[in-house]
């Protein structure tokens, strides 16, 4: 069992929900990220993401934009941020997976990228720009090396691309809440709870519900549908807010906690 | 060669294919399908045909440019004329053709990218025609740059959104459009400009363009009285050129050649050629050459033409290059200007410095070949709204 199929069935045993929040890898430094990430796994962060930023982010919305410039302005890159993985790796053992695109994947190497990934402790690849259909040669590469490559569906997908996703996914699958790109979000959207149930009709594996949820009460809401829930954009403003701040780790930390409490037991 | 491209996923070999978040993927399919049943529409079809000829022009005639020809002393050189356009550039034959297709699919906005203005008045042009809200996004460096294009696209109603983002130029400008499209994909239709992008983007603005190349092989055996020995074009995303080269690729002694934009000279790194200087890779929706460093993020593109300015190239061009049917070749931007010069004076045809990297390129290759040779060149546009730039470029000031 991989390690993000043992969190999800620990989760499930307890009755409890997976939180996944979301860092920009770089931004403000790789130092602070690495100091985040231990932070994020300390205060109830089940999974943690990843970004490895890229010129072209087609789907982020302003603010994970603004993050990924700057981390490429001090020097972030994939194999930098995979050094950073063999840091963590020392600390703690919360899976990790990278959110990146398909570009700087293909410029490491398919092969390349899938060995050193795995050897450094990464355990899955979200990849937005790369859809099942485009994904072979990646996933000839990556499903060997068990690295876990983890494929979005969105509100635009018919049954019949939810079945093939929720087949070919590994660990969970990535629910795109809403047609857009990446960003806070005043109200969830209507329809979640419909696509959730539709996607529950074809897959019995773990969903988890990303875009678009930055609070608490949202993630309560989402909570009580779906199995974990990711929280990026209000997680990277905060951090783009704080990053001058003493305080920068510790605020941080706390707002995940917050984050995780409506979806830890209750009881 | 029997041209049957692109495969059924929309790959033309390595190249193409559709690589966007998950939230187009669905939406594609139906462009996809209705681009292919309205092909299969007679009356759509005729519609389009009609205003082809009524309302753009068609066809353009090919023009012998006998002082040019005899200026460079040596192969005779034939210009395709896409500068006679309505709208001013070969811009229109596609636009009329997704605008069409939009409302067929009763789309109720229509959204595109430009760099230099031109894709985005003839975006502008079209939903007048049709009655469609247009939003056109362009990188706020660029409307800096073309404040009579964008004032033209607010003439013909259309919103113009300055871009921000990234290097503020035509890549971010599509990377926003690529935003709202996800945003608004139920009412929107996308109107990319170019032979890029995701499937079917590549394959349909080809098509629309391919009228280009059919006139020109059939106006060439009337003219010359058989085919050319190489036809030239311009290469920013390759549309005009895709749409010149696509009627000749069946004819295998036809050198088919893409001149690229080489800003200060490929050893500079400040260049837009991505076939002659870039790497494979993905950006936009599509696999095909492009501007990358090492890890893999895009660089900047630089080119005098506005319109060249782009780090990616079509996907089919990225193919034929490989297969050895289409060649590459890169002119500066001061062969550019001298291009532009050169048709202006001895021809009184003022080009876009887009296609001026093409006249540019012809007037050195017809120097090493005889005067039995024939060459025919792409002159894609039209070269008023550069005024300014070859203004700067040659160090004159005007107003």
């Amino acid at each position: 069992m991989s390690r993000l199929e043992s969190v999800f069935t620990r989760l499930r045993a307890a009755g409890e929900r997976a939180l996944m929040p979301y860092f920009t890898a770089g931004d403000p430094s790789l130092e602070l990220t690495r100091r985040l990430v231990i932070e994020a796994a300390r205060r109830g962060a089940d999974v943690v993401e990843l970004g490895v930023p890229f010129s072209d982010p087609i789907a982020d919305g302003p603010v994970i934009q603004r993050a990924s410039g700057r981390a490429l302005a001090n020097g972030a890159s994939l194999r930098r941020v995979l050094e950073t993985v063999t840091e963590l790796r020392r600390e703690i053992d919360t899976p990790l997976v990278l959110m990146t695109y398909y570009n700087p994947i293909l410029a490491f190497g398919l092969e390349a990228f899938a060995e050193t990934a795995t050897k450094v402790g990464v355990d899955g690849v979200i990849v937005p720009d790369l859809p099942p259909e485009e994904a072979g040669p990646f996933a000839a590469e990556a499903e060997p090396a068990g690295l876990d490559l983890i494929y979005l569906v969105a509100p635009t997908s018919t049954t019949a691309r939810m079945r093939m996703i929720a087949r070919r996914t590994r660990g969970f699958v990535y629910v795109v809440s809403l047609t857009g790109v990446t960003g806070e979000r005043q109200e969830l959207p209507k329809d979640l709870a419909d696509q959730i149930r539709k996607l529950r009709a074809v897959t019995t594996k773990p969903l988890c519900v990303g875009f678009g949820v930055g609070r608490p009460e949202q993630a309560a809401t989402v909570g009580a549908l779906a199995d974990g829930v990711i929280v990026g954009s209000a997680i990277v403003r905060l951090v783009e807010e704080r990053a001058a701040s003493p305080t920068l780790v510790r605020d941080v930390g706390d707002f995940i906690a917050a984050l995780k409490e409506p979806l830890r037991t209750k009881r | 060669m029997k041209v049957t491209l692109p495969d059924a996923r929309g790959h033309f070999g390595r190249f193409g294919g559709r690589f966007v978040p998950e939230t187009l993927m669905a939406p594609l399919d139906e462009l996809e399908a209705a681009y292919r049943s309205a092909r299969r529409d007679r009356t759509w079809e005729a519609r389009f045909r009609e205003l082809l000829r009524s309302y753009a022009g068609r066809p353009t005639p090919l023009y012998f440019a006998a002082r040019l020809t005899e200026h460079a002393g040596g192969a005779r050189i034939f210009l395709k004329r896409e500068d006679l356009c309505h709208t001013g550039a070969h811009k229109i034959n596609n636009v009329l053709g997704q605008g069409l297709l939009a409302a067929r699919m009763g789309k109720t906005r229509i959204i595109a990218e430009t760099g230099a203005g031109q894709h985005g008045v003839a975006t502008a042009t079209a939903a007048a025609l049709l009655g469609l809200e247009c939003e056109v996004y362009m990188g706020a460096e660029d409307v800096e740059r073309q404040k009579p294009n964008v004032f033209r696209m607010k003439l013909l109603g259309a919103r113009v959104t300055p871009v921000q983002s990234g290097s503020r130029t035509l890549k971010d400008a599509v990377n926003e459009a690529l935003r709202d499209w996800v945003t608004n994909i139920r009412t929107t239709y996308y109107c990319l400009g170019s032979a890029m992008g995701p499937h079917p983007y590549p394959m349909m603005v080809r098509d629309f363009h391919t009228v280009i190349g059919k006139e020109a092989r059939a106006q060439a055996r009337r003219l010359i009285g058989r085919l050319p020995d190489a036809v030239v074009a311009c290469v920013g995303g390759g549309s005009n050129a895709i749409g010149l080269f696509h009627a000749f690729i069946g004819d295998r002694r036809v050198r088919l050649v893409g001149v690229e934009p080489g800003g200060h000279g490929l050893a500079s790194g400040k260049h837009g050629a991505s076939v002659s200087g870039g790497a494979v890779g993905v950006l936009h929706g599509t696999m095909s050459y492009l501007l990358q460093n090492d890890d893999g993020q895009v660089t900047e593109a630089h080119s005098i033409s506005a319109g060249l300015d782009y780090p990616g190239v079509g996907p089919e061009h990225a193919y034929y290059y490989d297969a050895g049917r289409f060649e590459f070749e890169a002119i500066t931007d001061e062969e550019a200007l001298e291009g532009f010069q050169a048709l202006t004076r001895l021809e009184g045809l003022m080009p876009a410095l887009e296609s001026a990297h093409a006249i540019a390129y012809a007037m050195r290759v017809a120097k090493t070949l005889p005067k039995s040779k024939a060459i025919v060149v792409g002159l894609s546009g039209r070269g008023d709204k550069d005024v300014h730039v070859v203004a700067k470029g040659l160090g004159i000031p005007i107003e």
